[in-house]
């Protein structure tokens, strides 16, 4: 017995250094797989509150040029609404049944990061202003990712730019699907994999998701194609995308909140349990 | 004087941490580099500290960076690390003597600090980008990282140390 307690007294420092390090490579793996990362992440009071500081002194530096996506956004919902106006005029519609299926909260980015393999952005709403786990982001002009963790004012969204993560997306003129990953390469530039042989691709055509799931609605803009190749086994072909964002300069983005989403993932598990 | 030098290391904790999260994770020198500065708290940790205290606390400043960074536990890990492997740093590159003579790092010569702040700088990067990237398939990208942030980091550390140090002549 003594001789234990004088084997722990004399290795104290190595067996500390062995318990915090197995500690943290715990915390590490668990952020490998997605949003099990509840205990460490920026999205509590006082990291966000710092982060939250800090952006309201960056902000001023990027005003003319978010100023500038603001007012292009407004040009081009503006001239959909004229022409919808246009093609609806001396029909009464009843505007009730023609609610949208989707509805979109706006959120500032408080943190940005594109330097690293696994990115996250913290953002400045949280489960106050009614997000839940798992709704999509996007801004004016294309796709950021999905809210990963959650905390009453902040929020921290798991960017396309991560390796783990991985989204339905098609040809905006064709029906063929295929998943969006990230080689960690170039913050620019994702790709498109698994995208079948047979399918007509162009230098220049548009991606867009795919919504085949519920957090993206169908039809968000992602990016164009710069270049294509068969895989090895020629029975599908990577794409490689350049992305319509700007991911290195985010700053007002929307969340996506589909109102289905409870009857579709309730729908779903009556069946999962009827089989 | 020991209250004294309590207060200093508390103060320089909190300053290094706003420093690294809120300034250098900003920069994203050529897409990818970001230095590190943080790990100087390790560094200049009163060469005759306890032991013990010295990897609580750098798995406390890992953590703390961990949880600005989104990153889980890998600077946890890698501070850690890198105080539990100082002392031998320490004799390799002072000398066997460092632990009697209260040295001071800023006043050593050039080479000693660099061979030092060097060392502990790269192991520290071999760990956080080992773990954060953790697949072959990207180990050009590994090399590349550990490699250019590694410099910048040590060049801004021994700024730092120069900057900061009180001239004793």
């Amino acid at each position: 017995m003594q001789q234990i307690i004088f084997f722990l007294i004399r290795n104290k420092n190595f067996l500390l250094f062995i318990a915090l390090f197995s500690i943290s490579i715990f915390l590490t793996i668990q952020t490998h797989s997605y949003h099990k990362n509840k205990f460490v992440n920026s999205s509590n009071a006082i990291t966000g509150g710092i982060y939250s500081i800090k952006s309201s002194i960056t902000d001023y530096f990027n005003l003319r040029e978010e100023n500038k996506i603001l007012i292009n956004e407004n040009t081009r919902i503006r001239k959909k609404l004229e022409s919808y106006k246009n093609k609806v005029v001396n029909q009464n519609i009843d505007t009730s049944s023609i609610l949208s299926k989707y509805s979109f909260v706006s959120a500032k980015v408080i943190n940005n990061s594109f330097s690293k393999t696994k990115n996250k952005l913290t953002i400045n709403k949280g489960k106050r202003d009614s997000i839940q786990l798992d709704m999509g982001v996007i801004t004016s002009k294309g796709i950021v990712g999905i809210i990963d963790n959650l905390s009453n004012k902040y929020a921290t969204i798991q960017s396309i730019l991560n390796t783990n993560s991985q989204i339905n997306a098609k040809l905006k003129n064709a029906k063929h699907f295929g998943s969006l990953v990230w080689n960690a390469k170039d913050p620019n530039i994702i790709q498109l994999i698994d995208i079948p042989r047979l399918a007509p691709v162009k230098i220049g055509d548009t991606i867009v998701t795919g919504g085949r799931s519920t957090i993206f609605p169908e039809g968000i803009l992602i990016g164009a194609v710069i270049d294509f190749e068969l895989t090895e086994d020629e029975n599908s072909q990577n794409l490689n995308i350049q992305l319509f964002n700007d991911m290195t300069n985010l700053e007002h983005v929307y969340i996506i909140n589909n109102l289905d989403n409870q009857e579709i993932i309730s729908l779903e598990k009556e069946l999962e349990n009827a089989e | 004087m020991l209250n004294n030098e309590i207060f200093i290391n508390i103060i320089r904790f909190i300053v290094l941490v706003l420093t690294q999260v809120l300034l250098l994770n900003q920069i994203n020198f050529l897409g990818y580099i970001n230095p590190y500065i943080y790990i100087l708290f390790i560094i200049v940790f009163p060469f005759t500290g306890n032991k013990s205290l010295l990897i609580f606390l750098s798995f406390i400043l890992g953590l703390i960076i961990d949880f600005f960074l989104d990153s889980g536990g890998i600077h946890a890990a890698a501070c850690v690390f890198i105080a539990y492997i100082r002392p031998q740093v320490l004799k390799y590159s002072f000398g066997i003597s460092y632990e009697y003579n209260t040295i001071k790092i800023s006043n050593t010569d050039f080479i000693k600090q660099l061979i030092y702040v060097g060392s502990m700088v790269l192991l520290n990067h071999i760990v956080i980008f080992s773990l954060e990237i953790f697949n072959t398939d990207h180990l050009l990208l590994l090399l590349k990282s550990i490699l250019f942030s590694s410099i910048f980091s040590i060049i801004i550390i021994l700024s730092t140390i120069t900057i900061f140090s009180k001239k004793t002549r």
